[in-house]
Parts: C-alpha cells; sequence; structure tokens
C-alpha cells in the first residue's frame, strides 16, 4: 500500500487556504500539499504519498543507516572479502552466460 | 534520487543479506503487512536472496485487494450515473466488481477520470459547479489524511457537489486478526512504513505485548526491507519481542499528528468489510454524522447489490499469508492479471500480480510437473 | 512437486474472522463485450486483438511474421512497407508534435527491417473547428521531418468529422522503402548467445506527454525523444552484417513489449540488466512518483537490436558515435533457458520477470 516518494521542497505557496509546495524528484516537479508538514522550508526533503507530503526526511537517521553497513562493507573489503566471505573477483555476474537462473 | 539510490545499492544489501544469514539459525515465518512492500520484494527479487530458513509471507496490505466487491459495485453504479464526473486513483479502475469494472463505465461513456491527488477531484468540483464529483476513497492509514483534507476543503468552500465513497481500512486490527487466527503462522511482522509515518507505531505495542511477536516499522526500499528481516529475525533468535523502527528518517513514534488530527475530525471508527478476509471489528473508517454531505453512499441510491464468487479462488487466503499464490490451482491458468478471478491479482501490489509480473516462471513449472 | 492441497471457500477459514464472509472473490471478467483503452496499449490486450482476430480473418506469411515492416518482393525489388495511426493527447508536446511523430514513427518502422525509408503517404482525419493554424504548425513539422528523414510525401488524403466525433486530429502514414541488402532481420531470429543493444535513456516520449495530460500535469525538462532511426538502423547494419538479428524501435509498450516480443518469436529467454538500462533522472523521478515502470513506458526514438555477442561490443561503439546513440548500452543477453520469457537481473543481484502491461498504466497509490 501507499507509494510514497521522498523529493527536495523547492518552493511553498497558498492554494485556496491550503499550503502547498512544489517538490523536485530528480529534476521533473509536482505540487504536493504541505498541510501535514506545516514545519517543511525549502530545500528540506519531504515524503510524498498522493500529493501530500507526509513527512520531513531526517537526514541523520538515513544517514546513520547508511554509515553503519558502509562501513562494513568496507571493513570486509578491506580483508579481500565480500560480505559472505568469498573472495571478491568471484562474485562478478556472468554477463551474456546461458547460467540457469537461480 | 537522494534517499531512493542509497536505499538500492547492492554492496550494502548484500552485507546485511550476510548479517542475515549469519544470524540466522531456524526456519522462520516473517509477514510483511504492506503491499507495497511485497511489490518491491518480488521487484528487486529479495525473496531469493534471503536464505531458505526465512519464509516471507505477503500481508493484507493492499488497499485495491481489500475493497469488498460490493463497494466496487456500488462505484461502478455511481459512476454510471448522469451528471456524475467519477474520480479515482489509477488502481481502482481496472478492479472488477461484479459485472464490470470502472473502465468499462469509461467505455460506455461515463465520465471516469484519473487523478493524483484527492484535492484534484476537489478542484474538478470546483470548475464544474454543474456537476457531481465523486472521489473513490480508498487506502489505509497513509492515504486517509489525504482523502480527510479533499472532504474538509470541500466542506470549507462549501462545495456541496463533491462527494467521497469511503472504504478506509486500519491495520493494526487486521494483524490482532491474523494473529488470533488458529491457522497463525505469522511469527514477525515488518510494519508499513508509511502507515506509520502517518501513525506512528504506539499502536503495535499491545499487539507485541498480547502476542509475543515482533514488529519492526520498516521502509520500502532493498536495503529497508533487508534490514527490517535482520531486526526481526534478530529479535526471534534472541527469544525477544519488541517494536523496533528500521524506517527512522520518515517515522516517528508519535507519526504525523496535524494529519492524525485531522483524520480524527473527518472519519471515526468503524467495522469495516475486507475483501478476502470478511469482516473486522473497529477495522476502519467512517465520515463523521457532520460531513453526511459529502458522503457519497448516503447521496447515491445503488440499490441491492448480488455478489457471486468463484469457487476456485484462494485470494482470501493469500491475503492471511495461509497460502502462496502459486499454490492456487487457477494461478497463472484461468487467473492472470488480464483474466482476474481475485482482488490479488487485479492490483499490481496484489501478492498474485505481484508474483505473476514478476516471478512467474521458477514457480509455475515447480508447482505444475 | 505435487499439487498443493486445494484449500477453498473457508474449508481452513480462521474461526475468529466471519467464515461466511470468507476467501471473497468477484466474478471473472474474462473477456470485453466492447472495445476497451487498453486494446491500444501495444500490451497484452493489443497482442490479443491482433493473434485472435485480426491474423485470424488476414492470414498470410507475410503478416504472420509480425515484424514492424512487412518485406515484400516486387519485380526484382525488395520492399519495406509500414503503416501507423497517430492519435495522441495532447498534439502538441514537450519536443514534438504529432505530425512529426507520424513521420517518425512510420519511418523508423520501415527502417528496422533494415530498409531505407524512400516514400510516405499522409491521410488526416480532422475534427470540425481544428484551428488552421494548428494544422498549419502540424503540416510545417511534417514538412521538415520528412525532408530530415528523407521521405518524399507522395500521396494523401483528409477527411473531416462532425464536432465531437474525433480528437482534433489523426494521422495515418505508410512508408515505404527499399532493402539493398539480403539480410534476413527478424524478431525470429534470436539466438542463445546474443546480445541486446538499447540505443539510449528509456520512457521519454511517455512521460513528456503524460506531463502535459489534463489533470495529471507536471513540470519537468523531459521531452519527448522522437527523431528518425535511420541512421542507427544503417550504421548497426554496415558494422554488424548479417550478425544482427533483428532491430525494433521501442514504442508502445517500451522495452518490456520489444523484449517479449523478441522471446516469444524466437522461442528464447532474455535477460536483461537493471543496472545497465539507461533511464535519466527527470524521467526516473516522474516515473517513481507516478509507480510507472519505465520499462513499459513508451519511447519514438529509440532501438533495440539483437546482435550475436561477439560482435555486439562493435555495434555498440558505432552507435555512440551518433548522437542519438550517445547513451546506448548492452542490456541484456539472450538464454536457452526461460524459453519465451523476460527476466531482469535486479540492482541488488535478485531476478524477476518482466512481463508486457497488460492495459495502460495508470498512476497508482500503492
Amino acid at each position: 500500500m501507499c507509494l510514497a516518494i521522498p523529493g527536495k521542497l523547492v518552493d511553498v505557496f497558498d492554494d485556496h487556504g491550503l499550503k502547498m509546495g512544489r517538490v523536485d524528484y530528480a529534476g521533473t516537479v509536482n505540487t504536493a500539499c504541505l498541510e501535514y508538514v506545516p514545519e517543511a522550508s525549502a530545500g528540506e526533503y519531504v515524503l510524498v504519498h498522493a500529493g501530500f507530503a507526509i513527512s520531513i526526511l531526517d537526514e541523520q537517521e538515513a544517514q546513520k543507516t547508511l554509515d553503519l553497513w558502509d562501513e562494513m562493507v568496507e571493513a570486509a573489503a578491506s580483508e579481500g572479502m565480500d560480505i559472505f566471505g568469498m573472495p571478491l573477483d568471484a562474485q562478478d555476474h556472468a554477463r551474456g552466460s546461458t547460467e540457469e537462473l537461480p | 534520487m537522494k534517499y531512493l539510490d542509497e536505499f538500492r545499492d547492492p554492496d550494502i544489501a548484500r552485507k546485511i543479506l550476510g548479517e542475515i544469514r549469519r544470524v540466522t539459525t531456524r526456519p522462520w515465518v516473517i509477514m510483511e503487512i504492506c503491499g507495497g512492500q511485497t511489490h518491491s520484494i518480488i521487484k528487486n527479487g529479495i525473496h531469493q536472496l534471503l536464505p531458505d530458513e526465512i519464509e516471507l509471507v505477503h500481508g493484507p496490505g493492499c488497499p485495491v485487494c481489500v475493497t469488498p466487491l460490493e463497494l466496487i459495485d456500488r462505484a461502478v453504479a455511481i459512476a454510471s450515473k448522469p451528471g456524475v464526473i467519477f474520480t479515482s486513483f489509477g488502481d481502482m479502475l481496472r478492479v472488477p466488481g461484479s459485472r464490470k469494472d470502472l473502465f468499462m463505465v469509461k467505455s460506455e461513456g461515463g465520465d471516469v477520470r484519473v487523478v493524483y491527488s484527492p484535492l484534484d477531484a476537489v478542484k474538478l468540483a470546483r470548475d464544474n459547479p454543474d456537476r457531481h464529483v465523486v472521489f473513490f476513497a480508498v487506502g489505509f492509514e497513509t492515504t486517509a489524511p489525504n482523502n480527510a483534507m479533499a472532504v474538509w476543503q470541500a466542506h470549507r468552500e462549501g462545495l456541496d457537489n463533491f462527494s467521497v465513497l469511503v472504504s478506509h481500512v486500519l491495520v493494526p486490527p487486521a494483524m490482532s486478526a491474523l494473529l488470533s487466527s488458529p491457522n497463525n503462522r505469522v511469527q514477525g511482522y515488518l510494519a508499513a512504513g508509511h502507515v506509520c509515518t502517518i501513525m506512528g507505531w504506539e499502536e503495535y505495542e499491545p499487539i507485541v505485548e498480547q502476542f509475543r511477536v515482533p514488529v519492526v516499522v520498516t521502509g520500502f526500499e532493498p536495503v529497508d526491507i533487508l534490514e527490517g528481516v535482520l531486526m526481526v529475525v534478530t529479535q526471534l533468535e534472541q527469544g525477544i519481542s519488541r517494536v523496533e523502527n528500521q524506517y527512522s528518517r520518515a517515522v516517528r513514534r508519535e507519526g504525523n499528528m496535524p494529519a492524525r488530527d485531522l483524520i480524527r475530525r473527518v472519519f471515526e471508527i468503524s467495522d469495516r468489510k475486507w475483501r478476502g478476509i470478511g469482516s473486522i471489528p473497529m477495522s476502519g473508517f467512517k465520515l463523521r454524522a457532520e460531513f453526511a454531505a459529502h458522503d457519497a453512499e448516503l447521496l447515491f441510491d445503488a440499490g441491492a447489490i448480488q455478489v457471486d464468487e468463484p469457487e476456485i479462488c484462494i485470494s482470501g487466503l493469500v491475503l492471511q499469508g495461509l497460502k502462496k499464490p502459486y499454490e492456487c490451482p487457477a494461478f497463472g491458468k484461468e487467473c492472470t492479471p488480464m483474466t482476474p478471478l481475485g482482488a490479488t491479482m487485479v492490483s499490481t501490489e496484489g501478492a498474485c500480480a505481484a508474483y505473476h509480473s514478476y516471478h512467474r516462471h521458477q514457480l509455475v513449472p515447480d508447482v505444475t510437473s | 512437486m505435487s499439487l498443493p492441497e486445494l484449500h477453498t471457500n473457508g474449508s481452513t477459514a480462521p474461526r475468529s474472522l466471519a467464515a461466511e464472509n470468507f476467501a471473497q472473490c468477484p466474478l471473472p471478467i474474462t473477456g470485453h463485450d466492447t472495445v476497451q483503452l487498453g486494446h491500444g496499449s501495444g500490451g497484452k490486450m493489443t497482442g490479443d486483438l491482433i493473434s485472435k482476430l485480426f491474423l485470424w480473418a488476414f492470414e498470410n506469411p507475410v503478416l504472420a511474421r509480425l515484424d514492424d515492416s512487412a518485406v515484400v518482393s516486387l519485380g526484382d525489388s525488395r520492399l519495406a512497407i509500414s503503416t501507423d495511426s497517430f492519435v495522441v493527447d495532447p498534439i502538441f508536446f514537450p519536443g514534438g508534435d504529432i505530425g512529426e511523430l507520424a513521420v517518425y514513427g512510420t519511418v523508423n518502422d520501415v527502417a528496422m527491417s533494415g530498409a531505407l525509408p524512400v516514400y510516405i503517404s499522409l491521410a488526416f482525419i480532422l475534427e470540425e473547428g481544428l484551428p488552421l493554424a494548428d494544422l498549419k504548425r502540424i503540416v510545417e513539422s511534417i514538412r521538415r521531418a520528412a525532408a530530415r528523414a528523407n521521405v518524399t510525401v507522395v500521396t494523401g488524403d483528409t477527411k473531416v468529422l462532425n464536432h465531437g466525433k474525433g480528437d482534433k486530429i489523426f494521422i495515418n502514414t505508410t512508408g515505404i522503402g527499399i532493402l539493398e541488402h539480403d539480410y534476413d532481420l527478424s524478431s525470429r531470429n534470436l539466438r542463445p548467445g546474443d546480445q541486446l543493444i538499447l540505443s539510449g535513456g528509456l520512457a521519454e516520449h511517455g512521460m513528456a506527454i503524460l506531463s502535459r495530460r489534463e489533470g495529471l500535469e507536471f513540470e519537468t525538462p523531459i521531452r519527448s525523444d522522437t527523431a528518425p532511426l535511420i541512421d542507427l538502423a544503417q550504421i548497426t547494419l554496415d558494422v554488424g552484417g548479417d550478425d544482427v538479428r533483428a532491430m525494433r524501435d521501442a514504442t508502445r509498450g517500451g522495452l518490456a513489449a520489444v523484449a517479449n516480443e523478441f522471446a516469444v518469436a524466437s522461442g528464447i529467454g532474455i535477460r536483461l540488466y537493471e543496472s545497465e538500462i539507461p533511464v535519466k533522472p527527470p524521467v526516473a523521478g516522474a516515473c517513481e512518483f507516478l509507480g510507472f515502470d519505465p520499462l513499459h513506458v513508451a519511447n519514438e526514438g529509440k532501438m533495440v537490436v539483437a546482435a550475436a555477442g561477439e560482435r555486439a561490443a562493435e555495434i555498440l561503439e558505432a552507435i555512440r558515435k551518433h548522437p542519438l546513440g550517445a547513451d546506448a548500452a548492452i542490456i541484456g543477453a539472450v538464454t536457452s533457458e526461460n524459453a519465451g520469457m523476460v527476466s531482469m537481473q535486479t540492482r541488488i543481484g535478485g531476478w524477476r520477470i518482466v512481463d508486457m502491461m497488460v492495459g495502460e498504466q495508470l498512476p497508482r497509490i500503492c
């Protein structure tokens, strides 16, 4: 349920008494209702579902997740292993082969 | 795209998979409640990458799938009336009622339009004062504030030519109902991240308390889903159960207060019938009496609705995680996205359609050989 | 594995749920009594209409090939013929209009057979009330496009419908081209070991159109990719020769439709690599918020080449030297397994089926 996509808030305007904004999705811009993120300001990333911003994305929280796993990937790579403990050079995918699908 | 690409990173995904393999010692059954997560799991092939011990079962979290057949018939009847502009999210147009779907109404001359936002439907009402605009207000808690705002705004502007046909369902009562079932197999939940964006996760604490199952609020990208699985499995392996939040970049404990507030003002909790599951007490929203003037169900007499069901379809079992789509004898044969027998095959987010679109050829030979 | 035990209609219904309402399913709608939009989407419903009605009625070996254009012999010449009707809303869109679309769409179909397009016909079905200024603008656009594609408009027709009986303007064009070589290009020719080349980013035409569609408008730098593929087709054949198996422009139904047609017609499997398929960021962004899959969205200036694996890199290099092929990539391979199906290795290393769309793609909330 509930497709929601992150985009960058470009600006804020009023439409028939509702707080609205333009949200940028990698260069494509659409409007969204901002009534549920009243504190959102231009430059922030919001999560948009069916024309409404439903949350302001927390950059620090996002980074926390990524940093944790980045460190573990680097730690494994520094030992020449992938994360399953297999040598790194063994994991290239076999392009163009006719191998059976998994 | 920021906040998407990073969470689709194959290196990080592989790292989490490694951790899942490391901590898993026994078989576990985990349900992802949300159809959006089912879609992402199948679309990214996540389920095939998990260790064999972990079985993901797909929950009833697809609003298109669980909207009762009678209500689709009602929508079809209303959309067929002269003077009506019937608006809906795109998903609902293909869902078959007992005789036709909304697409057929359109091809027969009905004014059926797809909108991206419920406010687009309000705008149509504003721009067409001589017509009556009906919006098909389906969805879970995520969509409820949007639909509430449409009603609120129409009410505020005095647009008496705008109404909504409401079919709103709530996740926690369905989770409890599934866990209460004597056939329940679910040992842990990935809770629907976007629902929790609105509602927070306080509602899950009594469920964890009562049923002792881990609940992890989870996002939708591969890294999110894998991390959610890891967090559930870690709890299961340690014999603990609590609510955790994987989707912390979007979800706060209390949810979205302004959204919850408007939901409360416009809707009240009611019993709801779920297609494929049946009636679940206090599992949905209906419009409050003060908004009766915007309630399409009261405004339009759609007549008595007769409902017939094909016997072969097991979508009810699929929705409860008791059966996988390919275990249905009709799957991929009588029942395909072009000729759906059940709602789970109709919505692109339904478990059967997701399996059919993204997963058919490994599984069909398996069950037919 | 044996068939699982069948449970239906409440035989295992949990008692805590209303058993009498269990396993709710709608009646099947297995067919339609009237034509639906989906019949024109280029997906499964279109395929059904073609195979069950048109092929049945007009069965002959040329038509049965179901390639983008028919290759026929006339005297000593081998000719490619293709016809196409254009209905697009809006008629003017970012990056093009219905006029140039009508030229390029048809010459591309001719070019995909390896022929050099020479002549086109031009038939207008106009709605009463269409501003003449719009028609003039469209005709000028057709003139420019025909010059760019190096084809001559040699015959035409005009009909006018009562106001409300049509939507502004429909255009039909038929193209004729000449084949100057003996290569047999067909979607039936693919074999295991072949590779697939895509000439550039996906979904630009479809999303450009959608951005101007009434009720769904959004701001985007996306422009339709409508362009003649004649040069790219000739380059491909010059370099690849008879190691080129088939060429297809990925129009309605998108890359997914082309790949599925290849897989079914040749009785082979196709495996795509998600991470190699080019999609420009604003296109990806628009697809994300509408819930569209770029693999299913229409293109009007992108071709898919299937060629022998060992020649693919060389062909790719030549295509990339042309401005229209700058973002070309090898996006998939032909396998003997999973015949008739298209699968895709996902970015994170899983895999999935890539099916044809059933009907129109629609913005979804879930």
